[in-house]
C-alpha cells in the first residue's frame, strides 16, 4: 500500500509536467481547431529564451515574464506570417507547416544554443515536501502554477467578451465576422496565448527534464496523451487527463512487470488509441449535438 | 417611402471566374422592408453576400451614403448590417445565451445589452425556455428565430435575411414573419429580405426587386406585383 501511494505521488509529479503541456495544447485547439505538432518546440524555445535572460543577469521572475511576453508575440509572428496566408488551405498543408515549424524551432534552438544539456533554475527550490524524493517542491509549485493557468483560461473563455469571441472564431469563422468579430485577430491571439502557456509549461519542465532541444520529444506524446484522455476541448480535461497519465505511467511502471521502465512511452500511445475507441470526446471533452 | 439606406450601383459578383451578378442595381429605403424575389439560382443569396463583402464584387454599393464595397465584412457589420445568412449560421456548440451576446459583440453600452436580451426573449419565449442549451440542440424554427435575435443584438440599421422561411412548418414561418414585422414597425429595423416564398414575402414587404439570372427584370411596390397576374405567373409561379 505504501508502495502505492509512493507511486502515486511520484506520478502525480510527472503528470504536473504532461498537465502543462497538454493544457498548451488544449488551448490552441480550441483556438484554431486543429492540434499543433510544434506546441512543444516552441515551448521549448520559449524556454531557452527565458534561460538566456537569466544568463544576462535578469533576475527570475522578470525573465519569466519578459519570457511570457516576447512568446506571445512570437506566436502571434507565427500565425500573421506563416498560417495567415494559408487560412484556406486544406488541413494537410496545415499539418506540414506544423511540421515544419517542429524541425525549424528544434533546428534553430540547437544551432543558437547548441545541444549540450543545460541546468534551468526552479523558482520553487528542490526541497522534497512528501515522502523521500517524491514530490518536491517544484513539482508542488509546477502543479500550482498548472491549475492557476486553469482557473485563468477558464475565466477568461467564459467571462470575458474576447474569449468568447475567440471560441466563435474557431467555432464557425463566417458566422463571427457577421457579428463584427475580426477572426483573423482572433486566431493571431490564439496563437499568442498558447505561445505564453507553452513558455510557462516549457519553464516548469526544463528544471526536470533539463533543457537541450530535443527536451520535448518524449513530453510531446504524454501531453497529447493527456489532452486526449481528458478532452480536446476541455483545459480541466486536458489538466486532470495530464495527472492521470502521469500516475498511470508510474502505476503500470511499478506493478506491471512486463512493462517496466523501458515500455512506459507506449503506455501514452495505448491511453490515446483506448481513448480514442471508447470515448473519442474524451473523459471530460463536450459532445457536441447536431440535429439530424 | 423615406429614404434611401443603401444604394446597389451595377454590381457584379464572381466565384473564381464565375460571374453571378451581371450589373445590378438596387436600393433599399430607410424604415421599410425591401425583398429581393427569384428562383433557385437566380443570385438572391450571391446578391446578399456581395452587400457584406463575402464574394468579390465590382461596382458599388453605399450604405448611408458612404461607400462599403471593397471593406471586410467586419466593418461592413460595425456600420449597423446585421445578416442573418442562409443556413441561419448558428454557433452550435455555444449556449443560446452565448449566441446573443454574440450578436452584441461589437457594441459597449452594458445595459443596453442586457435590456436588448430581454426584448429578444420577449419577441421570441421559447427562447427563454432554451437560453442555457447548447444552441445546435435547438429545432430549426427556433434556430432561426435564435439567428434574428442574434442580429438584432447588434442594434443594426439593416437586417438582411436569407431565406427565414426556409424548412420551417407554415405556422412557424407565420410566427417568425409577424415578429419580423413588428421589429421592423417597433424598432425602426430597415429589412431586405430575400426569398423563395414569393406570395409570403410580398404580404410582408413594401417594396420588390425580382431577379433572374443575376439581373433585376422587375421592380416597384410589393401590392402591385402581387396584383399582376401576369408577373405572378411569368416569374412567380403562383
Amino acid at each position: 500500500m505504501e508502495l502505492f501511494l509512493h507511486q502515486v505521488l511520484a506520478g502525480l509529479a510527472t503528470g504536473g509536467i504532461y498537465a502543462c503541456l497538454a493544457l498548451a495544447i488544449v488551448m490552441i485547439y480550441q483556438a484554431i481547431d486543429h492540434l499543433n505538432f510544434a506546441q512543444g518546440e516552441m515551448a521549448m524555445f520559449s524556454t531557452f529564451i527565458a534561460w538566456q535572460l537569466i544568463q544576462w543577469g535578469i533576475p527570475y521572475w522578470a525573465a519569466f515574464f519578459i519570457t511570457l511576453a516576447v512568446s506571445f508575440a512570437g506566436g502571434l509572428v507565427i500565425e500573421r506570417v506563416v498560417l495567415r496566408p494559408l487560412h484556406n488551405a486544406p488541413i494537410l498543408s496545415h499539418v506540414a507547416i506544423f511540421i515544419a515549424l517542429f524541425a525549424i524551432l528544434n533546428s534553430a534552438a540547437g544551432f543558437i544554443w547548441d545541444y549540450q544539456v543545460k541546468n534551468f533554475p526552479t523558482p520553487f527550490g528542490t526541497k522534497s515536501i512528501l515522502g523521500e524524493g517524491l514530490l518536491s517542491a517544484h513539482d508542488a509549485g509546477m502543479i500550482a502554477i498548472t491549475f492557476a493557468l486553469l482557473i485563468f483560461l477558464y475565466l477568461f473563455f467564459n467571462f470575458t467578451r474576447t474569449g468568447l469571441a475567440m471560441r466563435a472564431a474557431a467555432a464557425n469563422p463566417e458566422s463571427a465576422r457577421l457579428v463584427g468579430v475580426r477572426v483573423g485577430w482572433m486566431l493571431a491571439l490564439g496563437w499568442g496565448m498558447a505561445a505564453s502557456i507553452g513558455a510557462v509549461a516549457g519553464m516548469m519542465i526544463a528544471p526536470v527534464v533539463f533543457l537541450e532541444p530535443n527536451m520535448m520529444s518524449s513530453i510531446l506524446l504524454y501531453g497529447f496523451a493527456g489532452a486526449v484522455v481528458g478532452g480536446l476541448t476541455s483545459p480541466p480535461g486536458a489538466v486532470i487527463g495530464g495527472l492521470m497519465v502521469g500516475i498511470i505511467e508510474n502505476l503500470a511502471g511499478t506493478f506491471i512487470p512486463v512493462i517496466g521502465s523501458e515500455l512506459k512511452l507506449s503506455i501514452a500511445l495505448a491511453l490515446i488509441v483506448l481513448v480514442l475507441t471508447v470515448k473519442p470526446s474524451g473523459l471530460f471533452g463536450r459532445t457536441v449535438v447536431h440535429r439530424v | 417611402m423615406g429614404q434611401m439606406l443603401l444604394e446597389a450601383k451595377n454590381v457584379c459578383a464572381f466565384y473564381g471566374a464565375t460571374q453571378v451578378l451581371h450589373g445590378l442595381n438596387l436600393s433599399i429605403a430607410e424604415g421599410g422592408i425591401t425583398t429581393l424575389l427569384g428562383a433557385n439560382g437566380a443570385g438572391k443569396t450571391t446578391m446578399l453576400r456581395s452587400l457584406c463583402g463575402m464574394v468579390r464584387t465590382t461596382g458599388e454599393i453605399k450604405f448611408t451614403g458612404k461607400k462599403i464595397s471593397g471593406q471586410a465584412t467586419e466593418d461592413i457589420v460595425r456600420l449597423g448590417i446585421a445578416h442573418v445568412p442562409d443556413g441561419r449560421g448558428t454557433f452550435v456548440r455555444l449556449t443560446v445565451q452565448e449566441n446573443l451576446q454574440l450578436g452584441a459583440m461589437t457594441r459597449g453600452d452594458k445595459e443596453g445589452i442586457v435590456a436588448d436580451v430581454d426584448r429578444v426573449l420577449g419577441y421570441f419565449p421559447r427562447l427563454r425556455e432554451r437560453y442555457r442549451q447548447q444552441a445546435g440542440t435547438l429545432s430549426g424554427g427556433e434556430q432561426q428565430m435564435l439567428a434574428i435575435g442574434r442580429a438584432f443584438m447588434l442594434r443594426p440599421k439593416l437586417m438582411l435575411l436569407d431565406e427565414p422561411s426556409f424548412g420551417l412548418a407554415p405556422l412557424v414561418v407565420q410566427e417568425v414573419f409577424s415578429i419580423l414585422k413588428k421589429m421592423n414597425e417597433k424598432e425602426k429595423v430597415s429589412i431586405f429580405l430575400v426569398e423563395q416564398n414569393a406570395s409570403l414575402a410580398l404580404n410582408l414587404a413594401d417594396h420588390a426587386y425580382l431577379i433572374e439570372t443575376g439581373r433585376v427584370v422587375m421592380s416597384g411596390p410589393a401590392n402591385t406585383i402581387r396584383e399582376d397576374e401576369n408577373i405572378r405567373r411569368a416569374y412567380l409561379g403562383y
